[in-house]
């Protein structure tokens, strides 16, 4: 499981890291495991986020895209807060996550990635707001897990709590109004696109 | 005072309870919020999570329109003040050229609860105050992303904030103490891993429990939706008859200082809080 072809630089996705106003380079990372220590989700992780930056140090690149931990982070910033050397360790689960969708790693949390990529593909298909609503009908619908989901009575408590809130107001199926500014958000997300795919 | 406002895509839907007690506390308070024109979703956690270059595009267009119409911006959801917050880091960094707008940063970007409690404007509110919120037992729960990480939202005391206890002191409410004001509820992560959430809210149920508090009182949106909506069902699964009620900030001061809509903004919420806040005679 471990590359064996070990090289001492950071991983490749990592390199540009430096180069974003908050944060200094994995390398300088001493392992005080402070990180670690304040993350709320350890629980649900395979790989404590200090080893995540240990890992990426030693360019073990392939064993962090694979890895649970990236899609199970909440990106609440305890540890890029804490780290004592300015390392922006939540920045670093994030740029993995952008590498493993780019090169294709399946995402051992699938259902994070897919809802990642539905609310990105909702606002833009909203023409630059969120519909909460279409949000939530494109994800459930992309899961491909309805029926596992109707069995379960999961579906039944999403759709009882769709209706307490949609009762109160607070879930109404609308589009967002277009925007004067829809070209434009047109382009920022085709140029995203653009990215993706070069 | 007028300002301009970034209510974000969630107090346009779920969150209309929030954007409600806003408008009445605003009026209240003499604040004018003039919705920013034309402004776009932030990209949320999905941006940064997934697109990094789309998650400085997004929050850059409404920076842009912002620094046009002028004054500063006050935004209400802690993780649309991140993103602006990260745009406007961005902006000013080696990322500019990258990013390719003409922004030069001249306005400052508020969280509403900030803005709210700075001094003279808080000793103000307490003049306001006609219906102290004598006997609420209380703990403060602040959005991770309002305060962390510090070199994105320019905050001094985000490891223990103290606002939110200044505020409630000042409503006549009884602030408690604790540890856990900034451990983080899961945010998104509550459609696709709710089970995930219910491990973190579970936590903080109990250890606001203990600490003796009977309601939350946040500033996000988020916050209040993973706090309140799974109450009941998390309630349900671990055995336990949790009844805490989880207010917004604004909710509170719209409460003491007298604003008619206030049964109308908790009817949103699924933990009816009136049971509550009748036992203690403030409704």
């Amino acid at each position: 499981m471990f590359d064996q072809n070990l090289t001492i630089r950071p991983a490749p996705a990592l390199e540009e890291v430096p180069a974003s106003a908050v944060s200094a380079p994995v390398t300088s990372c001493h392992q005080c495991k402070k990180c670690s220590s304040g993350c709320p989700l350890t629980f649900a992780m395979d790989l404590l986020p200090d080893a995540v930056i240990r890992l990426a140090l030693l360019g073990q690149e392939m064993l962090l895209l694979g890895c649970r931990t990236i899609w199970v982070c909440s990106s609440c910033e305890t540890c890029t807060t804490r780290c004592p050397n300015g390392i922006d360790i939540a920045g670093v689960m994030d740029r993995l996550k952008e590498e493993a969708l780019r090169q294709g790693v399946a995402p051992p949390q699938p259902a994070v990635a897919r809802f990642h990529r539905t609310f990105l593909e909702t606002v833009r298909l909203g023409g630059g707001r969120l519909s909460e609503p279409l949000l939530l009908g494109l994800y459930q619908l992309k899961g491909g897990d309805t029926l596992a989901r109707l069995k379960s009575g999961a579906l039944l408590a999403d759709l009882r709590l769709g209706w307490e809130l949609a009762r109160r107001g607070r879930l109404v199926p609308r589009l967002p109004r277009r925007l004067k500014g829809a070209p434009e958000i047109k382009k920022i997300f085709a140029d995203a696109h653009q990215r993706e795919e070069p | 005072m007028k300002v301009t406002y970034y209510p974000g895509c969630s107090l346009e839907g779920t969150a209309i309870d929030y954007a409600a007690s806003i408008a009445g506390v605003a009026g209240l308070l003499g604040l004018e919020l003039a919705e920013l024109e034309d402004w776009n979703c932030c990209g949320a956690s999905a941006a940064h999570s997934i697109d990094h270059a789309l998650a400085l595009a997004l929050p850059a267009r409404n920076l842009v329109l912002a620094e046009a119409a002028g004054r500063d911006v006050v935004v209400p959801c802690a993780l649309c003040f991140n993103r602006l917050k990260a745009a406007d880091k961005a902006l000013k960094g080696p990322e500019k050229a990258a990013v390719g707008v003409d922004y030069q940063g001249a306005i400052k970007i508020w969280d509403l609860l900030d803005y709210l409690t700075r001094e003279p404007d808080l000793s103000s509110l307490a003049q306001k105050v006609v219906r102290p919120l004598a006997g609420l037992k209380a703990v403060g729960y602040y959005g991770c992303l309002a305060a962390r990480p510090p070199a994105v939202t320019d905050k001094g005391d985000y490891e223990n904030p103290q606002n939110m206890e200044r505020l409630l002191k000042v409503l006549g409410a009884e602030p408690i103490d604790w540890s856990y004001k900034t451990d983080c509820c899961g945010a998104g992560l509550a459609v696709p891993r709710p089970d995930l959430i219910d491990t973190l809210v579970m936590r903080l149920y109990e250890r606001a429990l203990k600490a003796g508090a009977e309601c939350f009182v946040v500033s996000c949106q988020m916050c209040q939706a993973n706090l309140d909506l799974p109450q009941q069902r998390i309630a349900a699964q671990a055995g336990r008859d949790y009844y805490l009620p989880v207010f917004y900030f604004t909710e509170l001061i719209g409460l003491a200082l007298g604003h008619p809509d206030v049964k109308k903004w908790l009817r949103g919420h699924l933990v009816d809080p009136l049971p509550l806040l009748a036992r203690l005679g403030l409704i």
